[in-house]
């Protein structure tokens, strides 16, 4: 227990240390102020943005988006995922596009997002569910696979119907791989709006970065980026949470992380 | 005629199982050659046989998971097509589902039959009492000793009452204080509503200890049938107790002789093949 104080406190300090050496560099000329800005006046940034109450939509459309793309990605690599597992002859005919799909710089598609959608939230939502899609179809795919043979013969033993072994075998089985992947899942959705937000868009954080940038306003663009990372935290441990409420049998399984194209 | 055909749970005539080698240079391996095996409604089986004889092959062939190369099944007189509805399996490796707790286990089953979920659990929690897990319907597989997994095993097989039983070595993996309980309980479970029973198992005391008839059979491959004895120990028994009557000893003596060459025969095929 004393233990874990002390690691906290040399955390804390750490981070302090790393704003003085930054506001050192900064303040005695050994780096410059335009294109390091000041950790004074990013700290002001922050505070500014959510004292005037300007930064909340801007949140809110990120978390929205992030939601969307999450949950629109998951639920097409659970739909496909089972759907090419459960059938070999689509699975071989799909795989070299699957494969080609999944190693491409999917972030390029940014463009032709906002052409079709607009600068909306919907163009974001779409370069998200590309990210999620990958990480959650892999999982599905490998969660139906993995199914051992023993159970999957006890249950049609018992009487299951193919629609029956989808919905108690297979089904619980590619879920809890998709839990098992579901930090990295909701990670890619944030990369994929907040990249989206930042190629093109009216709202967001993203889109504040992006703004700060054009006027070349250096410690706003700090601000964001630091606005993002505590975002993301956030998001992560709400993730944790979900996972401990939902484990009713724990899944010893590793899920698959894809290579990242970002 | 007709009924004395109704009153054979399982016939298997001339059964042969080849499977291809994944070897393409090398023959087909005949798993099963000729064999052929009846068990009377109500009676308990056992076969024995040295290792990697193919008696899953046989218990896989019957409860219509494998379909054999050549030869019949008939179940209570039909001819088996498909899955055999009216067995129960209970399988030698973990077969229950790891995501649904042990109420879930046992009455997915009933629900797999259209019975509703409420009644299904309720049914199931009795089965629990009957195996020697009441309360324990909540825990996971995973929270089970290797024990517990196979009561809430058998009585997800049991719950739906299938008139013959199909085991794969069941209590291959306990430890032996648990296997004489576990086998102890089956026989009362089995003389409360005698239901037809093939036991695989390489453990012949447990075969002789639990069965009316051992099958034996002979090493791979090209398994065949080389002695069938009847078991005429009276019952009830207690399985911890029979092995030191002298019908027993007398019986273990002989079968253990129609299988001695046998099993030296397997031993010495996979030592071969190691």
């Amino acid at each position: 227990m004393k233990n874990r104080h002390v690691v906290n406190l040399l955390r804390a300090l750490l981070l302090v240390s790393v704003f003085l050496v930054w506001d050192s560099l900064v303040r005695f000329g050994w780096a410059s102020k335009f294109f390091f800005g000041e950790p004074l006046l990013v700290l002001r940034q922050v505070v500014k943005w959510f004292t005037t109450g300007e930064i909340y939509p801007h949140l809110l459309t990120t978390l929205l988006e992030t939601i969307l793309a999450f949950s629109g990605g998951a639920l097409f690599g659970l739909g496909i995922g089972l759907w090419l597992a459960l059938n070999p002859t689509a699975a071989k005919l799909f795989d070299p596009y699957v494969k080609a799909l999944s190693s491409m710089p999917r972030v390029i598609l940014a463009p032709i997002f906002a052409l079709w959608f607009g600068l909306g939230i919907w163009s974001k939502v779409a370069l998200g569910i590309t990210l999620v899609f990958f990480v959650v179809f892999f999982n599905v795919y490998q969660g139906v696979k993995e199914v051992s043979p023993v159970v999957l013969a006890n249950a049609r033993m018992l009487g299951a119907n193919s629609r029956q072994l989808l919905r108690t075998v297979y089904l619980p089985s590619a879920t809890s791989w998709v839990f098992s992947s579901l930090h990295t899942s909701v990670g890619m959705a944030f990369v994929g709006v907040v990249v989206g937000e930042y190629l093109g868009s009216a709202r967001g954080v993203g889109y504040l970065i992006l703004q700060a940038e054009g006027v070349f306003d250096i410690n706003a663009v700090f601000a964001g980026i630091l606005v993002l990372t505590v975002f993301a935290l956030i998001l992560d441990a709400l993730v944790s949470l979900l996972e401990k409420s939902v484990y009713g049998w724990r899944a010893s399984t590793a899920a698959v992380t894809t290579t990242e194209a970002t | 005629m007709r009924n004395e055909s109704a009153a054979v749970a399982v016939e298997l005539q001339r059964i042969n199982c080849t499977f291809a080698s994944s070897d393409r240079k090398a023959d087909p391996y005949p798993a099963v050659s000729e064999l052929s095996l009846r068990v009377a409604d109500g009676e308990f089986v056992s076969v024995v046989g040295p290792t990697g004889c193919g008696k899953s092959t046989l218990l896989n062939v019957t409860a219509g998971l494998l379909r054999p190369t050549s030869g019949t099944v008939r179940i209570f007189g039909q001819p088996l097509v498909g899955l055999n509805a009216r067995a129960g399996y209970l399988f030698q490796a973990d077969s229950l589902m790891p995501w649904r707790n042990a109420a879930g286990n046992v009455a997915v089953g009933l629900q797999y039959r259209g019975v509703a979920r409420r009644e299904a659990e309720a049914r199931a929690n009795d089965w629990l009492v009957r195996v020697g897990l009441a309360g324990r319907g909540h825990a996971y597989p995973h929270q089970l000793s290797g024990g517990m997994k196979k009561r809430v095993a058998l009585a997800q097989t049991l719950i739906l009452d299938p008139e013959i039983i199909l085991m794969d070595e069941p209590f291959s993996a306990l430890d032996v204080q648990t296997r004489l309980l576990m086998e102890n309980e089956l026989l009362d479970i089995w003389a409360a509503n005698k239901k037809s029973v093939l036991f695989i198992t390489h453990d012949l005391e447990e075969a002789i200890s639990l069965s009316d008839r051992v099958v034996v059979l002979s090493a791979g491959p090209g398994t065949r049938c080389i002695g069938d004895f009847v078991i005429d120990i009276p019952r009830p028994r207690d399985v911890s107790e029979i092995r030191h009557e002298l019908r027993f000893v007398e019986l273990y003596k002989d079968i253990w002789h129609a299988m001695k060459a046998e099993v030296l025969k397997g031993y010495a095929q996979t030592k071969v093949r190691a």
